[in-house]
């Protein structure tokens, strides 16, 4: 109930200020909210671009929600994703043409998950291992590995004058348009399904395996965890390998069901937008998708109001949800 | 070799004022994250301030405001309010890129730039980060307030048990590093006669990068900031020749900081109240 509240009370704080900004530029809250809602809910189109975005979102605030449980905070979710899309579009590339689908579906959504593995592996080695804050070296990676995988396209796998990998045909998901004539045009596509199976699987784990239950034990109290006979640098690594799994298998949205090749810079923030995701929906599969649910609708309103008052208004609204979030899941010290 | 020295300074100056900025604040307990967002908004304040006030000292001083003001909420959320440090630190960063385009889009019509604006105080403003980090390093050592800053950050129940205000106290440090950081950023803007959207580009993380490398540690920050501009310098003056790509030179700070913070070097060890509430 509590935490019901906290959520409430950021949107309502983000009416306000909404208000405030769409007054302060000489124009009407309640028709720039309708036309927010009728952009995004109101017709097919819009629907599914929120569904398409909510995708992402669903996969990177499971990341940093499973990294939550387990008392670590997952800041890296952005190069996390980036990985996954990467590997995914490389995976694309090298698949011979006469692989089945499925395979070649399969394959690269296995690719992905690896890739973004390998971005959660480290820094949560550097955790387990060398008691590296993992909020400091999650950040200062996010940088480093879009710096490589910037290096890598631009300087070898690029289509010229672009920023992304050739686009490939074998692997692709297709998009809902196929099957729901209305969502014609929109980028929503059948990975929204493979996000639903991730957050009920990642619910399945936290809360009914073995596993799960020595990653909430160290998250609540490492040392208590210990003496009970679990190895919380075990529980880290595994728990921040399996975040950038999900962050990772993100990429597939963009990249298998989107635009069939990888393009730099294609993440746009959605990692760190996971942040506020994981918190907004209580590190909780259902709450998390439903907070991806809100902050697409947010993401997809700003540009159908962009006549009226500037899209960057979203921006804005999202810091001032994630800051009453903040002040709502107090320290826990 | 004068020119090449002169050329690091510069590159550092915004480095310099953001990382004395963030020193003052997680020396007293506070988590810089959100330094870039300091740093933009002060860039952007800068650029307003200079083109409606007409002149370069107005822009200054907006600019030194539109920092202290981003510090101030973080500050209001984790201290007044005891938020998660990280999370309002992120939630700063996101207000910032958000609201500076925003205003840019009100007053410009444009989301990626401002017009020209008067600008320049260069050279002054170098000498001034260079000092920042002196002037850091004397409070934190040598005042009183420096030794109630030290006392926040390491032991706030001792602190606050001994009568020192430790919220009161944070509360000064983390605008002071706004200060700081907004500073940084209005040298980035009126250097270049204009704002433009994200043009603080990953400064603030390299700034916060600089504090972690350098211990905490004013000084040793500061050489780290040198340092970093340094490897900024290269990759410019490397540009056209191919012999190291320069996505490589840019991690540099990155994975040096990364090095320093596992401890294969030496371990970087922060102000054992860090990121949590006084009281």
């Amino acid at each position: 109930m509590k935490a019901l509240l906290s959520v409430l009370a950021g949107a309502l704080l983000a009416l306000v200020v909404g208000d405030l900004l769409i007054l302060g530029v000489g124009q009407s809250p309640a028709e720039v909210y309708r036309l927010l809602l009728e952009g995004t809910w109101g017709n097919q189109y819009g629907f599914a671009q929120v569904l398409y975005k909510a995708t992402t979102l669903t996969f990177t605030g499971l990341a940093v929600a499973l990294a939550l449980r387990a008392g670590l905070f997952n800041i890296g979710a952005e190069a996390q994703l980036a990985l996954g899309g990467f590997a995914a579009g490389a995976l694309g590339l090298l698949l011979p043409a006469g692989l089945p689908a499925p395979v070649a579906v399969v394959a690269c959504i296995v690719a992905a998950a690896m890739g973004g593995a390998v971005g959660g592996a480290i820094p949560g080695a550097l955790n387990a291992w060398f008691g590296a804050n993992e909020v400091i070296t999650t950040i200062l990676l996010n940088f480093v590995i879009l710096f490589f995988l910037n290096w890598l396209v631009t300087a070898h796998l690029h289509v010229p004058e672009t920023v992304h990998t050739p686009a490939f045909t074998n692997g692709t998901v297709p998009r809902l348009s196929a099957f729901i004539p209305a969502f014609k045009g929109s980028a929503a596509n059948a990975t929204v399904l493979l996000a639903i199976v991730a957050a009920i699987v990642t619910g399945w784990l936290v809360f009914r395996t073995r596993y799960g239950y020595e990653l909430r034990a160290v998250g609540l109290s490492p040392d208590a965890a210990e003496a009970a006979g679990i190895v919380p640098a075990r529980v880290r690594v595994a728990t921040f390998t399996l975040a950038g799994a999900l962050a990772g298998m993100g990429g597939t949205n963009f990249v298998l069901g989107y635009k069939h090749y990888y393009e730099d810079g294609f993440t746009g923030g959605a990692g760190l937008i996971g942040i506020a995701v994981a918190l907004a929906g209580r590190a909780h599969p259902l709450g998390i998708m439903l907070a991806a649910l809100a902050f697409a609708t947010l993401s997809q309103g700003g540009l159908a109001i962009h006549a009226l008052v500037p899209k960057q208004m979203a921006d804005i609204l999202q810091g001032v949800v994630i800051l009453a979030i903040a002040i709502a899941s107090r320290q826990r010290s | 070799m004068i020119g090449l020295i002169l050329q690091i300074v510069r590159l550092a100056t915004p480095y310099l004022f953001a990382a004395a900025g963030g020193t003052v604040a997680e020396q007293s307990g506070i988590v810089s994250l959100g330094l870039e967002g300091y740093m933009l908004a002060g860039a952007c304040a800068a650029a307003f301030g200079s083109y409606y006030g007409g002149s370069v000292w107005s822009g200054v001083l907006c600019g030194a405001m539109g920092g202290a003001v981003l510090a101030a909420i973080h500050g209001i959320a984790t201290i007044r309010f005891r938020a998660d440090q990280i999370v309002s630190g992120i939630a700063i960063n996101i207000l910032a890129v958000g609201t500076t385009r925003f205003a840019l889009r009100v007053a410009f019509g444009s989301s990626s730039n401002s017009p020209r604006v008067p600008g320049g105080a260069s050279g002054l403003l170098e000498i001034a980060g260079l000092l920042s980090i002196f002037a850091v390093s004397a409070v934190i050592d040598r005042t009183r307030f420096g030794l109630r800053l030290r006392a926040a950050g390491e032991h706030p129940e001792a602190a606050t048990s001994v009568g020192i205000s430790v919220s009161r106290v944070r509360a000064v440090a983390v605008v002071a590093s706004g200060i700081l950081a907004g500073l940084g950023g209005t040298f980035l803007a009126l250097d270049q006669h204009q704002f433009s959207d994200e043009m603080t580009a990953g400064r603030g993380f390299i700034a916060l990068a600089a504090v972690i490398f350098g211990r905490w540690q004013p000084l040793r920050v500061g050489a780290a900031c040198l340092l970093f501009a340094a490897a900024e310098a290269l990759e410019i003056n490397l540009q056209g020749t191919s012999a190291i790509p320069s996505q490589f030179v840019a991690m540099i700070p990155y994975v040096l900081t990364i090095v320093a913070l596992a401890g294969i070097v030496g371990r970087s060890v922060p102000p054992a109240a860090l990121g949590k509430s006084g009281h």
